[in-house]
C-alpha cells in the first residue's frame, strides 16, 4: 500500500532541477501584457483628481484603467462585496490600489504607475484599537460574545485571581513566490486564468462577475504555488481578475505579479490581537473562571475576519475546562491593509492568550506551569467514553467546551507525559534553574506548550469535496481534485490515496493541476482540511471505478465479487492472476465506464456562529512542544537552544511529510512570537514591507536541537486512512518558544514578566527592564 | 542605445544585446532567455531565491546587471546536471526531502554548491547553517536542507578523495 509511506514530494525532481513551474515561469503568447496597480498614499480620505494622462503616454503603455472604465462589478472581496478592484473614489488604506496599467513590460508597467497625479481630500484616518473603539468602527454591529456561566460573580467568588492585558503582533506571510496571475483571452470571450490561489473556485467566480459571463466562461488552473499560508485564499482576486479584465479589453495574454514590496504593502496580513484577561482560581490552581476580550483590528475591508475572529474565541480554552467562562471579541474596522487568512485562522490568537493566563497563574501559585495545565486539561477520552454517571462534574460535563462541543478525543495527558519523558524536562528544568542562579547576565528559559486545535471550516457548507479520476486502457491513472498544492505534499498524499485504492504503484497515477473545469464548486485548501476532504473524495472516486470493474471481471471469471482484489499492481480473480493494465484494458473491451466522480461531505459538524453552539468541528488535532532558549539580559539578544515536539497526525499518510510540516510549523510559529515584527507609522504607512525590515526565520534561527515525533494513534473519527490533518496545527507548537522567553524574563526579577509578542529583543530587554530589581 | 555583451551560460556561449543598462541578471534570465527555473523572491538581494553561480562564486542574480558580466561564467539551476545524472546536491535534496513548495530550492542548491566550493564548512551543520543563512525558505524546511547540504558535502569529499587515490 502506498499510503503510510514516507514518499518525497511528488514533484521533488523538478523542484531540484528548476523545472517546476509556477504561474509566473509559464511562457506567455507573443504580445503579452503586463500589469501593475497605481497605489494610494493616504490612509484615508477621498480622491479630489487623478490626472493619468502622463502614465498614458509613458512608453509601453497600452491601457490603463480606473474604476470607471470597469463594465461590471467592481468587486474582489470573498463575500462582503466591500473590497473594490479600483477604487471608487474613496481610499481606505495606504496601498490601496487606485487604477491599473498594462503595458508591454513589467518594468513599463511599474514605471508607468509612478507618473500619475493624485490629489486626495485626505481624513484622519482610524488606526489604533483606541482610534477604533472611539469611532466604534467595528464589522458586526457590536462584539460577539461566547460562553458560559456568570462569570463577573464567578472570578468575585474566586480565591484567588490574576489579570492583565497582552499584545500579539500580525504576521506578513511572505510567501516566497509573491501573488501571481496570468489571464488567456479565448475565443466567444472566455478567458482562461492560471492563479497562484489557494482557492481556483472563488477566482472563478471572481473573474465572472468581473466580466459578466457566467461561471462556465471562466475556467481557472492552479498546479502549484511557492507558499500560501493562507495569504493566497482571497489575496489573489485582485490579480486575477485585472488580468481577466485586461485581456477582455485588449484580446492580449496579460500577466500580473506583485513586486515584493507592492505584495507587502497591498495584501492582508494575519490579524494581531490585544488580549485583556482575568482568571479566578483555587488555591491548588483549578481555574474558576476566565473574562477574555479579544480586540483585533481587522483593515479596511471584511474579508475572513469574521471567521478568523470567531475560530480565536474558539480556541480561547484551548485544552482547559475552565467551569465558567466568557469571550467576548471586538472586530475592528481599521484603515490598513484587509487582515487576512494564515496558517491557524486565529486559533493560535486564541491559544496563546490562554496559555499567557495558565502562566500567569503558575506565576502567581509558584507551581510548575506544567502541573498547572495537567491539572486544568480536559478529560481523556477514555475516561469520556467510560464515563456513564451522568453527575455534576462527570467526566463528560468536564469536557465540554464553552461552545457547547464534547471533547472526545483528548490524548493530550498521555501525550504530555511521553514528550516530558523524552525530552527530560523536569532535568533540564532543574538545570535552568541552576544555570540562572550562578550567570547573572545569561539567563536561560524553559517551557512546555500544548495544542488542541479543531479540524473542519467553520462555516459548514465549506466542508465538501469533490474528485475526478479516470483509469486509461493501459492502466494509467489520472487523478484530479480539488485542493492546490503549496508545498504541503497535499497532492502526493492524494496520490497515494489512489494508488493503495487500486493497489497500484505510485508510477501509475499522474497528479494534475487542480483546474475548476475538472472539479466545480471547490472549498478553498484551507483550514488543514486538504487531505481530510480531497483524500475521502478521490477515495470515493476510485472505489467507484474499482468495483465497476470488480463487477464486470467477476462476470467474466464466473468469480464471486468478493474474489475480486486489488494489490501490488494487480489484480485477482479467483485464481486468475493479471496485471492491473490488463484488467483496464478487458473492462474497457468490455464497455465499463473507466471515469468517475467522488464526492465528501464531513459528518456531525452543525454550528451556530452566532449563538456559538454546536460542533464547529469534526475532531481535533493535538500536539505539544517543549522549547528552551537563552536571552542576553544586557541586549535582549536570544536563541532557541533546543526544541522537543510530539504531534498527533493520527494514522499518518505521509509520515516524512508530516514531520516536514511540523518542523516548518514550527519554525513560523516560533518566527510570528519572536522574530516577525510590522510596524505601521502613524500616517498608516508600513515601515516594514521587505526582508531588509521584517525578520523571517533564517537556516541559522533553527534551534540547535530539534526532535520532532509523531504521536502513535489512529483517529478515532472516520477519516481517510484515519489520518489527521496536519498543515495548521503544528504551527501552534511555536508558543513553547514565547513562554520560553517570558520564562527567561522572569529570571531577572520577581514579577511576571509584561513581554508583549512578538518577543524581538527590543521587547524582552525593554521587559527586562520592567522587571525592578533583581532577585 | 543598446549594449551588446557574451557570456558561458550553462556551458554554452551566448551573444547578448540588452536596450537597456539597467537590466538584472535575473531578469536577463527569466524574461529575455527563458530561463525561469531561477527565482524572484525579494528583486532586492535580501531572499536568495535567485542565487546563481557567477564565475564559480554564489551570487543574487537580482543584483548583478547584466551589461558588467561580459565574459563571464555563469551557472543556473538548469546547468547543474549533467543530463540525466543529477548534480550531488540535488540529489541529496530529493533524498532529504529539503523543501516543501520547492520555489526556494532553486537558490538553495546554487547556493548549497557554492557554500561546498567554498570548503567553509565542511558537514558542520552549525556551519552549514550559517553559511546558507543567505537563503530564505519561508516553508522553513531547514532541517532538510542542512542535512541535504551535509550529505552531498561528505559524498563530494568521498568522491575527490576516490579520485585522487
Ligand atoms: S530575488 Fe534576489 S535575493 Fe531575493
Ligand atoms: S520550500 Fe517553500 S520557500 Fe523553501
Amino acid at each position: 500500500m502506498s499510503v503510510a509511506k514516507p514518499l518525497p514530494h511528488d514533484a521533488a525532481p523538478l523542484h531540484v532541477t528548476g523545472q517546476a513551474r509556477y504561474v509566473d515561469d509559464i511562457p506567455l503568447p507573443v504580445g503579452a501584457l503586463h500589469l501593475a496597480f497605481g497605489l494610494s498614499t493616504i490612509a484615508r480620505g477621498r480622491i479630489l483628481s487623478m490626472d493619468l494622462e502622463p502614465v498614458r503616454s509613458a512608453p509601453g503603455v497600452v491601457c490603463v484603467m480606473t474604476s470607471e472604465d470597469l463594465p461590471f462589478a467592481n468587486d474582489v472581496s470573498p463575500s462582503a462585496h466591500d473590497e473594490p478592484l479600483l477604487s471608487d473614489g474613496s481610499v481606505h488604506y495606504v496601498g490601496q490600489p487606485l487604477f491599473l496599467v498594462a503595458a508591454t513590460s513589467h518594468m513599463a508597467a511599474r514605471k508607468a504607475v509612478r507618473l500619475a497625479v493624485v490629489d486626495y481630500a485626505e481624513e484622519t484616518p482610524i488606526l489604533t484599537i483606541e482610534e477604533a473603539l472611539a469611532a466604534d468602527s467595528r464589522f458586526e454591529e457590536g462584539p460577539r460574545v461566547y460562553g458560559r456561566g456568570d462569570v463577573p460573580a464567578a472570578l468575585a467568588r474566586a480565591p484567588r485571581t490574576v489579570s492583565g492585558r497582552f499584545e500579539i503582533g500580525g504576521q506578513e506571510h511572505f510567501y516566497l513566490e509573491s501573488q501571481a496571475a496570468i489571464a488567456l483571452p479565448q475565443e466567444g470571450g472566455d478567458v482562461i486564468v492560471g492563479s497562484s490561489t489557494q482557492h481556483p473556485t472563488e477566482i472563478q467566480h471572481k473573474v465572472a462577475e468581473a466580466l459578466g459571463v457566467p461561471m462556465h466562461s471562466v475556467r481557472v488552473e492552479t498546479r502549484r504555488m511557492g507558499g500560501g499560508f493562507g495569504g493566497k485564499e482571497s489575496q489573489g482576486n485582485a490579480l486575477a481578475v485585472a488580468c481577466a479584465l485586461v485581456a477582455r479589453a485588449t484580446g492580449r495574454a496579460a500577466s500580473m505579479r506583485y513586486d515584493r514590496d507592492d505584495d507587502m504593502v497591498i495584501t492582508g496580513k494575519r490579524h494581531d490581537f490585544r488580549i485583556d484577561y482575568a482568571a479566578g482560581f483555587d488555591d491548588d490552581g483549578r481555574l474558576l473562571a476566565v473574562d477574555v476580550t479579544h480586540y483585533t483590528r481587522c483593515g479596511w475591508g471584511m474579508d475572513l475576519s469574521l471567521p478568523v475572529a470567531d475560530r480565536a474565541m474558539l480556541h480561547a480554552d484551548n485544552a482547559y475546562w475552565i467551569p465558567e467562562i466568557r469571550i467576548t471579541s471586538h472586530r475592528l474596522k481599521t484603515n490598513m491593509q484587509s487582515a487576512t487568512a494564515f496558517r491557524g485562522f486565529g486559533g493560535p490568537q486564541g491559544m496563546i492568550g490562554m496559555e499567557r493566563i495558565m502562566d500567569h497563574v503558575a506565576h502567581d501559585l509558584g507551581l510548575d506551569p506544567v502541573e498547572l495545565r495537567r491539572l486544568n486539561y480536559y478529560p481523556s477520552a477514555q475516561a469520556v467514553s467510560e464515563d456513564a454517571s451522568g453527575g455534576r462534574i462527570s467526566a463528560k460535563m468536564k469536557a465540554l467546551t464553552p461552545y457547547g462541543q464534547v471533547v472526545e478525543d483528548f490524548d493530550l495527558h498521555e501525550m504530555t507525559e511521553a514528550l516530558l519523558a523524552s525530552s527530560d524536562y523536569a532535568g533540564r528544568k532543574a538545570a535552568v534553574a541552576a544555570w540562572n542562579a550562578a550567570n547573572p547576565v545569561i539567563k536561560k528559559g524553559i517551557a512546555f506548550a500544548p495544542v488542541k486545535f479543531g479540524i473542519s471550516f467553520t462555516l459548514t457548507h465549506l466542508n465538501q469535496a469533490g474528485a475526478l479520476v479516470h483509469v486509461y486502457q493501459d492502466g494509467s491513472i489520472h487523478l484530479n481534485h480539488g485542493g492546490t498544492e503549496m508545498g504541503q505534499g497535499l497532492f502526493q498524499k492524494v496520490a497515494q490515496v489512489a494508488a493503495s485504492r487500486f493497489g497500484v504503484g505510485m508510477e501509475a497515477v499522474k497528479i494534475t493541476a487542480t483546474d475548476t473545469a475538472k472539479v466545480p464548486n471547490t472549498s478553498a485548501t484551507a483550514a488543514s482540511s486538504g487531505s481530510d476532504l480531497n483524500g475521502m473524495a478521490v477515495k470515493a472516486a476510485c472505489d467507484t471505478i474499482r468495483e465497476r470493474m470488480a463487477a464486470y471481471l467477476a462476470q467474466v471469471y464466473q468469480a464471486d465479487v468478493t474474489d475480486v482484489h486489488f494489490a501490488d499492481g494487480h489484480v485477482t480473480v479467483g485464481t486468475e492472476r493479471m496485471s492491473f493494465a490488463e484488467a483496464a484494458g478487458k473492462a474497457y473491451a468490455g464497455r465499463i465506464s473507466l471515469s468517475a466522480t467522488g464526492f465528501y461531505k464531513t459528518p456531525k459538524v452543525d454550528w451556530d456562529r452566532i449563538k456559538g453552539d454546536g460542533r464547529p468541528f469534526f475532531y481535533f488535532a493535538y500536539g505539544a512542544s517543549v522549547t528552551e532558549v537563552a536571552i542576553d539580559t544586557l541586549t535582549g539578544e536570544n536563541r532557541i537552544l533546543r526544541a522537543d515536539i510530539l504531534h498527533d497526525a493520527g494514522a499518518s499518510l505521509n509520515p516524512a511529510l508530516d514531520i516536514g510540516q511540523i518542523e516548518g510549523a514550527y519554525v513560523q510559529g516560533a518566527g510570528w512570537l519572536t522574530t516577525e515584527e510590522l510596524v505601521w507609522d502613524d500616517k498608516g504607512r508600513l515601515r516594514t514591507h521587505a526582508p531588509s525590515t521584517y525578520k523571517i526565520p533564517a537556516c541559522s534561527d533553527r534551534p540547535d536541537v530539534f526532535n520532532v515525533a509523531l504521536w502513535d494513534g489512529e483517529n478515532r473519527e472516520d477519516t481517510i486512512y484515519r489520518s489527521k490533518a496536519v498543515g495548521e496545527p503544528p504551527f501552534m507548537l511555536g508558543m513553547s518558544a514565547y513562554l520560553a522567553l517570558s520564562d527567561a524574563v522572569a529570571a531577572c526579577g520577581a514579577g511576571y514578566p509584561a513581554l508583549n509578542a512578538p518577543a524581538t529583543a527590543e521587547e524582552i530587554w525593554r521587559a527586562i527592564g520592567g522587571m525592578g530589581d533583581e532577585l | 542605445m543598446s549594449f551588446s555583451l557574451t557570456l558561458t551560460l550553462n556551458g554554452a556561449q551566448r551573444d547578448i544585446v540588452l536596450d537597456d543598462p539597467r537590466v538584472t541578471l535575473l531578469d536577463l534570465l527569466r524574461d529575455r532567455i527563458g530561463l525561469p527555473g531561477t527565482k524572484k523572491g525579494c528583486d532586492r538581494g535580501q531572499c536568495g531565491a535567485c542565487t546563481v553561480l557567477l564565475n564559480g562564486k554564489r551570487v543574487n542574480a537580482c543584483l548583478a546587471l547584466a551589461v558588467t558580466l561580459d565574459g563571464a561564467e555563469i551557472t543556473t539551476i538548469e546547468g547543474l546536471a549533467d543530463g540525466d545524472t543529477l548534480h550531488p546536491v540535488q540529489d541529496a535534496f530529493i533524498e532529504a526531502d529539503g523543501f516543501q513548495c520547492g520555489y526556494c530550492t532553486p537558490g538553495q542548491i546554487m547556493s548549497a554548491v557554492g557554500l561546498i566550493a567554498e570548503g567553509r564548512a565542511g558537514d558542520d551543520p552549525e556551519r552549514i547553517r550559517e553559511g546558507m543563512s543567505g537563503n530564505i525558505c519561508r516553508c522553513a524546511a531547514y532541517h532538510g536542507i542542512t542535512k541535504a547540504v551535509q550529505e552531498a558535502t561528505r559524498r563530494m569529499d568521498a568522491a575527490t578523495k576516490g579520485d585522487a587515490a
